[in-house]
């Protein structure tokens, strides 16, 4: 689907209409930001509708208005990436690791464009990459996920089979190990094309197809997949782990946390950087010390955790930030220990 | 493991190959209908997909599960009519009439959701009412849909084997002429060929959508379609083999879902990949070797023209 929302002209006029009034001893530029979403689709209520809040927070202050495209395949990233530079759009965010490839090539012909690329990293001076310490964030629900357990059997349904995937269900296996070192982790992928992203029927399936072994709390990277998972988990009355953005309040009760992945920040300040003139290419690593990474407790999942869970993992997340337990990084070594 | 665990274990997998071979089993037994009277249709996957869609819609907006399993019974049937219309009464190439209806389908789903719901082709979560629940076994998912699903082939097989409108129907797809000759009207039987593959293709559809799962999402009958229309031909173009090949395809999928990750003793743990490829790689190995020749209706694809 090809849902282009056309870019607002009227901006520029708005931003010399603001500069003088803010005062502030920077002028705030008049920009016009894009995002090019990946194939999961803007509604994945995961990670990329985690990029669509940060762009909704930023509109929302400032009034700029933000151009979306959401490919339908692959084949569509350098298209629009393109189209949006050509129009001068700028900064331009890409979401996905699967865009790497085409922003290296358009970045290269718009050298005076400013791209964003979430969980990948393009080395040009035009491009800031931002990738995320997930292994970190996993560790934790990792350690809620095995403290929940009744069975000892934990479930993780990964989306397209790739490393970045592997260093969340690394990261998750090594959380459940510190906590319960005789609990077991079965763990499935949906495919290994980005389709995997999108086939909720089939995450659902996988998650079935855990509880039928015994599993009790399963665990979804797997953008819309992991809407099927969670259903499942809903439907049979086990607990889910949420991924990216707060998943908790899908199915309250159900869900027992979500491993939140601050990408809403990603495009939120690459934005306000250009706006405020000073944005900077190069490479940022974002993990748990920065509250990049972390799991969700709210409302909705209140009565899931106990205040042993609460206190176990908080030790987990002091350890790691203080330097005690490192968490293996899947993509360091490509192996899982 | 002890024998009970087993046990469990291989009626549970049972229980997922039935959940999962049930919209295949459905549109298989439509397709059945609309082949024998010769029309091909490879536009089993678009009907599934409008099914779904509208059912999904239907049910969100009216939070009925009925409502919306009629919603999605009447948009497939809008498609078999459309077939109908370009292959039976316009002649057109039935193979192209279909294409057309997949691609139409996986259009105006996305575009329609798009515009109603405004979240990116997906229609609303559906809770409570809005879905078909399990009947008696909840862990198996064991929806009405599941046992019609069941109770279709022996009742496809009993039309087409055991009454004057199956006989009618195998003539048709095998020698039109000769039906013309006795003064029974071609188009007509065809048409209600063609309707009871849209009515099996919607309730495929609508298993998907508000059974099986609890929204539509774009492309979500991924190829299943093209599945059943491969049962159909494993089948021979007859119903109990065709289930079974249905049932061969869930099976093979759930043992891929289930064998990933595990460690079998001597070869260690099975890439992931050459998990997924199984149920592909043993297609193959089955339509090479194993079912022999198939035969299809002979008037198959052969738009039927009087002569003057």
């Amino acid at each position: 689907m090809k849902s282009l929302i056309p870019p607002l002209v009227v901006l520029a006029a708005l931003g010399t209409l603001i500069a003088p009034l803010a005062g502030s001893a920077r002028a705030q530029t008049a920009i016009k930001p894009a995002i090019v979403y990946s194939t999961g689709g803007k509604f994945d209520k995961s990670f990329n509708e985690g990029v669509s809040q940060g762009a909704q927070k930023f509109n929302k202050e400032t009034g700029i208005a933000v151009a979306e495209f959401e490919p339908n395949n692959e084949t569509q990233f350098e298209q629009a990436q393109r189209r949006f530079a050509q129009r001068g759009q700028d900064p331009i965010v890409a979401v996905g690791f699967s865009q790497a490839v085409a922003l290296e090539k358009v970045a290269k012909e718009f050298p005076n464009t400013r791209f964003t690329i979430i969980d990948s990293v393009v080395n040009l001076p035009n491009v800031q990459s931002t990738v995320f310490k997930e292994h970190e964030g996993s560790f934790l629900v990792g350690v809620l996920a095995a403290l929940a357990s009744k069975t000892g059997k934990i479930g993780f349904v990964g989306g397209m089979d790739i490393p970045l995937i592997r260093r969340f269900q690394c990261g998750f296996e090594q959380g459940i190990k510190w906590a319960n070192p005789k609990a077991e982790l079965l763990a499935n992928m949906t495919g290994t094309t980005p389709a995997a992203w999108n086939d909720p029927g089939r995450g659902a399936e996988l998650a079935k197809g855990q509880f039928d072994r015994g599993v009790d709390v399963v665990y979804a990277a797997a953008g819309s997949t992991g809407i099927g998972v969670l259903q499942a988990a809903a439907d049979s009355g086990k607990l889910s782990i949420g991924v990216d953005s707060n998943q908790n309040h899908l199915h309250p009760g159900s869900v027992l946390t979500s491993m939140l992945k601050r990408v809403d920040l990603a495009a939120y300040n690459s934005f306000k950087a250009a706006q405020m003139g000073n944005w900077k290419g190069g490479t940022q690593v974002l993990g748990l010390k920065d509250g990049s990474v972390d799991w969700a407790l709210d409302k909705d999942n209140e009565k899931l955790i106990t205040p042993e869970m609460k206190a176990k993992v908080d030790e987990a997340k002091g350890d790691i930030e203080s330097g005690k337990v490192v968490v293996h990084d899947y993509m360091s070594d490509n192996s899982c220990k | 493991m002890s024998i009970d665990d087993v046990a469990s274990l291989i009626l549970l997998t049972l229980a997922a190959t039935l959940r999962v071979a049930t919209p295949l089993v459905l549109a298989a037994m439509g397709g059945l209908f609309s082949e024998k009277s010769g029309i091909i249709d490879v536009g089993l996957e678009g009907k599934m997909l409008m099914a779904a869609f509208f059912a999904a819609a239907t049910a969100a907006v009216t939070d009925s599960a009925w409502l919306g399993l009629l919603a999605g019974i009447v948009a497939a049937e809008a498609l078999a009519l459309l077939h109908g219309f370009a292959c039976i009464t316009w002649r057109g190439n039935q193979v192209v009439s279909g294409v057309a209806i997949n691609i139409l389908a996986a259009g105006l789903t996305v575009v329609l959701g798009t515009a109603w719901f405004n979240r990116g082709g997906q229609t609303p979560a559906l809770e409570g009412a809005g879905r078909l629940r399990p009947l008696f076994l909840p862990g198996a998912g064991d929806n009405i849909l599941v046992y019609v699903a069941l109770l279709s082939v022996p009742l496809t097989w009993w039309i087409i084997e055991r009454t004057r409108f199956g006989l009618r129907l195998r003539a048709v797809g095998e020698m039109p002429l000769a039906v013309d000759t006795a003064g029974i009207s071609v188009p007509w039987l065809r048409y209600r060929a063609v309707l009871l593959c849209g009515l099996f293709s919607g309730l495929a559809g609508a298993y998907l959508s508000i059974a099986e799962n609890a929204e539509f999402s774009r492309d979500m009958t991924a190829g299943q379609g093209f599945i059943a229309l491969a049962a159909i031909i494993f089948g021979k173009w007859r119903p109990f083999p065709a289930f079974g090949a249905c049932l061969l395809f869930g099976l093979l999928d759930e043992v891929a879902i289930r064998l990933q990750g595990v460690r079998v003793p001597g070869v260690g743990e099975v890439p992931v990949q050459l998990i997924q490829a199984l149920p592909y790689l043993l297609t193959v190995f089955l339509l090479a070797g194993l079912i022999g020749r198939a035969v299809a209706p002979k008037a198959a694809g052969v738009a039927y023209e009087k002569e003057r």
